[in-house]
């Protein structure tokens, strides 16, 4: 038992020393003005027209992502799933790959194929086609969205599609049922827990960003979490960045709770 | 005789260059409860799922009654399945999964609804409507899967081991629901399995397959009386398999003795093997028998004692009521109906799985 303990220790330390305190400061900061003072002021401060701005702009631009990674992504779930082991392993490391490289690398990459002068719109000058110019407009945050998220979308749909026992599916085809219906009654159905983890696991970071919206979006298109990172870095208000951080960890929370009662399986724990 | 309502003609198969079924002719009769039976790999399940519209053979046809079905998908074909590990759908009630293939026929609401009181009393599971798979035993979800199947009416009841999970007791009592369902609907069922008691107990025909070959097809009786080679008389219960000779009709010579047999046509002096089913040996007083021997093991049965018995460099397996202890010399003798002549194995399909030396 106390050798247990002693193992226990150094997560103990780490969640207390990079969890625990760090939520606590928020939440000192979230209630208290510069005085020290209790107030509330912090965490209304949503409500501003400002902020209430970057809130909703972020909840459209990920809830746009999620559909559309959700989009993408079911149909080569399946066929990933419909595939056996060899070529599966290899094609998942092909789409696997990108990811093994630095999140801010490949959003850079992004911002130089996407920019005025980027490679696209050179291709296209070349080809005498019009210009591309998404950068530093929704458009490109979705893209960017998009293309980072993707495989948190792919991977749970894909597992619970695996775990669907073939011959369940056959049984539905044996009762009469032809290939669609059989999707809709039998497979979709089945692989609902998937698609909840998957849209949580997209949503969530979605909602939170704010290098993919700098980066791509300009200085213009203000997030939720660019507000909350300027208040910060910028203007040094650790207490009104503490209180938009709980109001939008709220929204994280009910998302969080939802998806729970939807996956009860656990299909999230992949990642 | 009924009619003929499936054949199966000239079916071939293999995965990854592996022959499962090679040029498998087999017909069905209608109102008839035919067992596959055979050890794991000997093809009986692909031909279940080739009948099933799963899998597609690489040579051969399907005809049911009287019309090419070989290419056509498992949803558009008359017959349905019961599958291993039953298959129910786990996100719908009870209810939900016996009215599925009825919804899919848009059937109308109160004929639904009748049907599944109907199966549901058929299967001894009334009241279970509302209730989800998840929370039935294994006995119950079994029977969920067969009503879903039966409420379609289909002209055949395919069954793919269906007991294999189930524990002795329910597997024995799911036997004669089995039969009893059978004679009430009045359909042809076709039941996969290894298992020779159940294939025993509830067959009209037994189809014994090997390697992909079939090895014999007969009644139970004739299966088990009248193996045609090695392998069925190994795999349907226990059996002395003895190498001998055919002196001439009705005359063989086993383990250097002679013995009085009904059998003829085997030709003269030709090596045969012969089967002898341990409850067909009779021991009597030494001397008074054909060959003597000495009781070498004994085991309490229940219904019996098993008995091995040492005789002319041949470990007899005997079962009897009468119990002689170790060491009791003894005479061995059989009654000439009880021994079974067949012709040598011609092919490693044809032998049997395990020799007792």
């Amino acid at each position: 038992m106390n050798r247990k303990k002693a193992l226990q220790a150094p997560y103990l330390f780490w969640s207390i020393m990079f969890i625990i305190i760090p939520l606590c400061m928020i939440f000192y900061y979230g209630f208290t003005d510069k005085t020290g003072a209790f107030t509330i002021e912090n965490i209304t401060a949503i409500a501003t027209a400002e902020h209430a701005k970057a809130l909703w702009l972020s909840m459209l631009l990920s809830l746009v992502s999620t559909l559309l990674c959700l989009i993408l992504a079911y149909p080569l779930a399946m066929i990933l799933s419909g595939m056996n082991v060899s070529q599966n392993s290899f094609i998942v490391v092909i789409f696997i790959l990108p990811m093994w490289m630095n999140f801010l690398l490949r959003t850079l990459a992004w911002q130089s194929l996407l920019e005025k002068t980027g490679v696209i719109n050179n291709i296209l000058h070349f080809l005498h086609l019009p210009a591309l110019n998404i950068i530093n407009t929704p458009t490109a945050i979705i893209l960017g969205m998009v293309y980072n998220f993707l495989p948190f979308m792919v991977l749970p749909i894909y597992n619970s599609l695996v775990k669907i026992d073939g011959n369940v599916v056959n049984a539905a085809k044996d009762l009469g049922a032809n290939q669609i219906q059989t999707f809709m009654r039998i497979i979709l159905p089945l692989s609902i827990p998937g698609v909840i983890s998957g849209i949580t696991m997209v949503f969530v970071p979605a909602l939170t960003t704010f290098v993919i919206s700098t980066l791509l979006g300009g200085s213009k298109i203000l997030l939720i979490g660019n507000v909350i990172e300027q208040e910060f870095t910028r203007a040094g208000n650790w207490y009104l960045g503490s209180g938009l951080s709980i109001v939008l960890m709220i929204f994280i929370i009910v998302n969080m709770v939802v998806s729970s009662i939807f996956d009860k399986d656990g299909e999230g724990a992949v990642l | 005789m009924k009619k003929e309502l499936i054949t199966l003609q000239n079916i071939s198969k293999s995965y990854d260059g592996q022959l499962v079924l090679d040029e498998l002719n087999l017909f069905i009769r209608e109102n008839e409860f035919l067992t596959l039976l055979g050890p794991s790999g000997c093809g009986k399940t692909t031909t279940l799922r080739i009948l099933g519209g799963f899998e597609t053979p690489d040579c051969g046809k399907v005809i049911f009654d009287g019309r090419d079905i070989t290419a056509l998908p498992p949803n558009k074909r008359q017959l349905n399945t019961v599958f291993q590990k039953y298959a129910l759908f786990v996100h719908m009630t009870i209810a939900e999964n016996i009215a599925f293939g009825l919804k899919i026929k848009k059937k109308s609401g109160d004929y639904i609804k009748d049907k599944i009181k109907y199966a549901l009393k058929l299967v001894n599971l009334e009241g279970y409507e509302n209730r989800m798979p998840d929370s039935l035993s294994g006995g119950q979800q079994q029977r969920i899967a067969i009503a879903r199947a039966i409420v379609n009416e289909p002209k055949v009841l395919l069954l793919d081991e269906p007991l294999g999970a189930l524990d002795l007791k329910l597997r024995q009592d799911m036997q004669y629901e089995l039969i009893r369902l059978k004679n009430e609907l009045g359909i042809t069922f076709i039941y996969v399995t290894h298992d020779q008691e159940e294939a025993l107990t509830m067959s009209d025909t037994i189809v014994v397959m090997n390697q992909g070959y079939i090895q014999q097809i007969g009644t139970p009786e004739k299966i088990y009386n009248e193996p045609e080679n090695a392998f069925v008389a190994d795999f349907i219960g226990d059996s002395n398999i003895i190498a001998s000779t055919m002196i001439r009709d009705e005359l063989v010579e086993i383990l250097g003795a002679r013995f009085a047999c009904v059998d003829k046509g085997f030709g003269e002096n030709t090596p045969v093997d012969v089967v002898i089913r341990p409850e067909d040996v009779e021991l009597v007083a030494e001397n008074a028998g054909t060959i003597n021997g000495v009781v070498s093991h004994i085991i309490f049965k229940g219904v019996h004692y098993e008995m091995e018995v040492m005789a002319n460099g041949f470990e007899w397996l005997v079962h009897s009521t009468k119990m002689f202890p170790v060491g009791t010399k003894v005479g061995i003798q059989v009654d000439p109906y009880n021994i079974q002549i067949m012709n040598k194995p011609v092919s490693e399909d044809e032998e049997a799985a395990t020799i007792d030396e």
